[in-house]
């Protein structure tokens, strides 16, 4: 990820104007937004050898729901280090449990991967648009993705799994680099078992006591049984995977308007107003971070942005 | 010739031969033969001579790399539907690779020396061959590329 600098937002047009009621739809941050509420650790899960999971309540000790739209953020702060943007990898219907799986990539995520159970941990949020569950009901639902972008998705999942009668058929493709980077194993097992669901798991290399496929995700998609006229395909992960993700999809007829991405961008206020996360002339923190792939596929194609 | 028509059908079922004129599919069935590998079989070993190129009707079929340490690399896996081999295209006509059977795999085999004859005689024969093949490889080689990226590495 490059840091960008802080710009002005360009002035609002005429559609912008217009309260956008959608479900999907990105919302305003309340005021107080910049503060940092403490949490306290009270479960950790090492997934992989540079991923983990935790869970949080508040400090307070008031417990309360964290409710949340899945594909949406925090702004985790580790007190004296700094701040990310981690997506929350827990269940909507179950905002009891405030869940984030991380990848330990950086200064902050290690400061935040070296934390125990008990320890403070300071939250903004949850900001940004959500992967659009409500307007996809009817249709075919295809989640893409690969290495950590599973985390960001998992919330989507649990949502047409807790709603299965309201989808058509739902596909999940899962790449990763090597079998021991397989992330949620267990519940990808769980998944694929159900009678639903179609499941298929690819690693880019393995050695041969690893039965299941081998090659990159976009092959998953010529084996997937879907309806590319009616679907809806929710995709994240590197960007580059991302792109020879939606060039397949293309060829096989989805229209660029049925594509969803989550985009990643450096962050720091997280609410509009810094201009850190500026993508041409959206915010990834406000717009996004899930944009319908037609109002980005310009955006996608100019280098260096 | 029944046999060679029970082969035809086959052969019409696999996607490779999608939109092949028929004469020139039921020209090639008198090179092809139905094959059966077991779980853990090798269908071929690097360096050994690609005599073959193989249409995967059911099953999985691994294409691995034999590493120094033992244990071999597996780079991709192929499944039902696909097309294996075009080391036989080649000089020198050697198996660049090591391919094992992950599940019952059931393959069309077609012979090389064959189908060298056929193609060498009859050129529109070879046109429909090879213009069946290239967009395999470019496939191949798009994704090898990808792979190569290292597209989950930390970045
Ligand atoms: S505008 Fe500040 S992080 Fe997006």
């Amino acid at each position: 990820m490059t840091s960008k600098t802080a710009v002005k937002r360009s002035p609002k047009t005429a559609d912008d104007a217009q309260p956008d009621t959608r479900p999907d739809a990105p919302r305003d941050a309340p005021l107080d937004a910049m503060m940092p509420v403490p949490f306290r650790i009270v479960k950790r899960t090492q997934e992989l050898a540079d991923t983990f999971t935790i869970e949080l309540t508040p400090a307070s000790g008031r417990g309360g729901a964290f409710a949340f739209r899945p594909g949406q953020f925090n702004m985790l702060y580790a007190f004296g280090v700094g701040e990310v943007p981690i997506s929350i990898s827990g269940d909507p219907a179950n905002p009891k449990k405030l869940i984030h799986t991380i990848r330990n990539v950086g200064a902050v995520t290690q400061a935040i991967s070296n934390m125990k159970v008990g320890d403070e941990i300071g939250v903004r949020g949850p900001f940004g648009s959500a992967w659009p569950v409500e307007k996809a009901e009817g249709s075919d639902v295809l989640i893409i993705t690969g290495g950590i972008g599973l985390a960001p998705l998992r919330p989507a999942i649990d949502h047409v799994l807790a709603n299965r009668g309201k989808y058509g058929r739902f596909v999940i493709l899962y790449g990763a680099r090597s079998p021991a980077d397989v992330l949620f194993m267990e519940q990808l097992t769980a998944w694929r078992g159900r009678l639903d669901t179609y499941v298929d798991v690819t690693v880019d290399h393995a050695t041969r006591d690893w039965a299941g496929n081998v090659g990159v995700v976009t092959r998953l998609i010529e084996r997937a049984n879907f309806d590319a006229y009616h679907a809806k395909a929710f995709i994240c992960g590197p960007e580059l995977m991302m792109r020879f993700t939606i060039k397949e999809l293309s060829s096989r007829g989805l229209k660029d308007e049925d594509i969803y991405v989550s985009m990643e961008r450096n962050m720091k206020c997280a609410i509009g107003h810094c201009g850190h996360c500026q993508f041409g002339g959206k915010f990834v923190c406000k717009d996004g971070p899930v944009f319908p792939y037609s109002s980005v596929n310009a955006l996608l194609k100019v280098r260096g942005l | 010739m029944v046999k060679i028509e029970g082969i035809d059908k086959l052969l019409a079922e696999h996607p490779f031969f999608k939109d092949m004129p028929i004469d020139a599919r039921k020209t090639l069935a008198g090179c092809a033969k139905n094959e059966r590998i077991e779980p853990g079989d090798y269908l071929a070993q690097e360096g050994n001579a690609a005599d073959k190129f193989y249409l995967i009707r059911s099953g999985a079929l691994a294409v691995e790399c034999h590493v120094p340490s033992g244990d071999n690399l597996v780079i991709e896996t192929l499944h039902t539907g696909e097309v294996f081999g075009w080391s036989w295209m080649v000089p020198p006509y050697e198996w660049n690779f090591d391919i094992r059977a992950v599940d019952l795999t059931r393959v069309i085999s077609l012979d090389a020396a064959c189908l060298r004859k056929k193609i060498t005689k009859d050129k529109l024969l070879g046109f429909e061959l090879y213009s069946r093949f290239i967009p395999i490889l470019a496939k191949r080689l798009h994704s090898t590329r990808q792979q190569l990226t290292d597209l989950y590495g930390k970045s």
